[in-house]
């Protein structure tokens, strides 16, 4: 039996060449029969397109990335040089790899993750995934925990807005009773404001010149527009504040901000100013309990949490190895003496180990 | 004898702060349950040399400065088991083993451990007003330690660096609540050992009961400094280092000071 894995990825294909190969489930079971796989699970993601399968002959990449073409037309395209191909002990490392955040574009990311179950799941449904997959992925799944917990491959964010979602958490804790006021309504600002909302902010408010798109956008987001001659006054209430106004001078100065601070001394007040030029005066932040992050600081904490994140592949990669290692032993194993149809090891058949919801 | 279960204890501690270090230079701090539980086995340490010793002297170890340190460390012990937990400050761990570990082994270094004499009879309100008092110091050290927390996380929000051991951190809302629960647990605790102390039966040392005062006021007065004077978390926060550190050293002037004749 041979184990191996077919696909392309951000590392190898553009975007348009992953659209051309992003295909559904329903193509596992064409996807047997067409190339005599005897198990065949298929991972699509906005980043990869990947078969793994398993098979008692040899199965050429192409005959896999025929079958993958989304359409008559792609398979006039020659996409051969973008696939990449693993075997066996490769191809476990690839996939244990790919559950663990390591393959993707933004390092220790765990959407893929989930990506990877719901894959399983269909795999599983459809009868693609046999004792083969079901032993590689549950063990993938496993792995990927253990990477999580004993590294900081997940720590700290990585984009601007999720790092204003993480500093507000720092200051607030719970995030649910606290109010927000978005000032100007950009793209980077929309966000943001997204971001806090699914971490439980009820209390949005939304300030712009333009009071249409203030209304639009707290429709968006849902919160209440403000009208913008009342933000200042509204800083009185709010315990975080988004600028990304077009406004070519600060709109908040040492000066504007002092009297509303008499009134909130005890009220910690976290101000993201993402507008370029500058909608905050940047001496605001020394002021007892403001904590100002501009777009700067922002994107410098996003890179400083990525670089960590990197630091920390060392340690993932050889939990990993270890894994890949056991995990070969097994194949080796099952290899020599077991046809797939006869293992009998009920612990890793799906059925008995079914996965949990915290997983899925 | 006794003196090896505090030897066991300090052990304890000192595992707990060594896997802290090792985890900060490696920068890869993660508040675990190992430091936990070490702190806790130093913890169950030290009750059974306090019982030990209590038994022995018949009344609470309370008769001189080398008990009074450890029934301190025990105190603070203590209340990071309560509090740690519950208010999930499980990294207050990390900044209390230091300073219980260089509690207990100053005092099992110092020449401390002198059995008095003569030996005094056991008079019950001043085994409460002693021991009351010390609890309440052991709630104002780990004030002391959420104010450092504060701070230094603070510190990082401020100037945008962030290391590490900020992931760990509480939120600084969350540590402001924990700083002002425990002062108020402190100043009760307090309270009743100060009052405890005019029960006692025996004549009233000016000097004592003047710093014991004036740090009963201290405390009072950061706990009503948000509302009397506008006191932002920051200096609650830097108040209550100040105070701990003031009031223990008043402790260690004034019992030292006491040893050689009254005051």
């Amino acid at each position: 039996m041979k184990l191996f894995c077919v696909g392309l990825s951000h590392h190898t294909a553009s975007v348009e060449t992953r659209e051309r190969y992003a295909r559904k489930s329903e193509l596992e079971a064409g996807l047997r029969s067409a190339t005599g796989c005897r198990e065949a699970l298929l991972l699509s993601t906005c980043n990869r397109v990947e078969v793994y399968a398993v098979a008692e002959g040899a199965i050429d990449t192409q005959t896999v990335a025929r079958r993958l073409a989304a359409s008559e037309l792609t398979t006039e395209i020659d996409d051969t040089a973008s696939f990449y191909r693993h075997e066996g002990e490769e191809c476990v490392q690839h996939l244990f790899r790919v559950a663990s955040g390591l393959d993707s574009m933004v390092v220790g990311e765990t959407e893929v993750l989930g990506q990877a179950k719901q894959a399983y799941a269909a795999a599983r449904e459809n009868g693609g995934a046999g004792p083969y997959l079901h032993r590689l992925f549950q063990r993938a799944f496993r792995v990927s925990k253990q990477v999580r917990t004993h590294t900081d491959i997940t720590r700290g964010a990585v984009s601007v807005g999720s790092v204003a979602v993480e500093l507000a958490g720092k200051i607030f804790g719970e995030l649910n009773q606290r109010k927000v006021l978005v000032l100007g309504a950009g793209d980077t600002s929309e966000k943001t404001a997204r971001a806090l909302a699914s971490r439980g902010v009820k209390d949005l408010r939304v300030s712009n010149r333009c009071g249409e798109r203030a209304e639009q956008l707290a429709a968006a987001v849902g919160g209440r527009a403000v009208p913008f001659g009342d933000w200042i006054p509204q800083c009185q209430e709010i315990d975080i504040l988004i600028t990304s106004t077009a406004a070519s001078e600060p709109l908040l100065t040492r000066e504007t901000l002092a009297p509303i601070l008499e009134g909130r001394w005890d009220r910690p007040l976290f101000i993201i100013d993402i507008a370029v030029p500058r909608d905050v005066a940047p001496d605001v932040n020394e002021m007892e309990g403001v904590f100002l992050y501009d777009i700067d600081s922002l994107q410098s904490i996003a890179a400083q949490s990525l670089a960590q994140r990197r630091r920390q592949v060392q340690a993932a990669e050889e939990i990993i190895a270890q894994h890949v290692r056991e995990f070969a032993d097994w194949l080796g194993g099952a290899r020599r003496n077991l046809r797939p149809d006869e293992v009998k090891d009920r612990r890793e058949i799906p059925d008995a180990h079914p996965i949990r919801a915290s997983e899925s | 004898m006794d003196r090896l279960l505090l030897i066991a204890s300090t052990f304890c501690f000192l595992l707990a702060v060594v896997r802290t270090a090792l985890l900060l230079k490696t920068r890869t701090f993660r508040p675990g349950r190992s430091s936990f539980f070490a702190i806790m086995a130093g913890f169950a340490l030290q009750t059974v040399f306090l019982a030990v010793r209590g038994h022995a002297l018949g009344r609470c170890p309370l008769t001189n400065m080398f008990e009074v340190f450890i029934f301190m460390a025990w105190s603070v012990a203590l209340i990071y088991m309560v509090v740690g937990p519950t208010y999930r400050l499980s990294l207050m761990g990390a900044f209390t083993a230091p300073l219980v570990l260089f509690v207990q082994t100053f005092a099992l270094l110092a020449p401390i451990d002198r059995p008095r004499t003569p030996k005094m009879e056991v008079n019950s309100w001043l085994e409460f007003h002693a021991s009351m008092s010390i609890v309440a110091y052991g709630a104002f050290a780990l004030a002391c330690i959420a104010g450092l927390m504060y701070l230094l996380q603070e510190r990082q929000l401020k100037t945008h660096q962030l290391h590490s051991v900020f992931h760990h951190l509480p939120p600084l809302t969350d540590l402001y609540a924990a700083i002002l629960r425990l002062l108020w647990l402190g100043f009760g605790l307090y309270t009743a050992g100060l009052v405890s102390g005019f029960f006692t039966g025996q004549p009233l040392p000016r000097v004592k009961m003047a710093c014991a005062i004036a740090i009963w006021v201290f405390y009072g007065a950061i706990l009503q400094g948000p509302r009397l004077f506008r006191l932002a978390p920051r200096h609650v926060a830097a108040l209550c280092v100040f105070a701990f550190t003031a009031a223990v050293s008043l402790l260690w002037g004034i019992t030292f000071v006491s040893q050689r004749g009254p005051v």
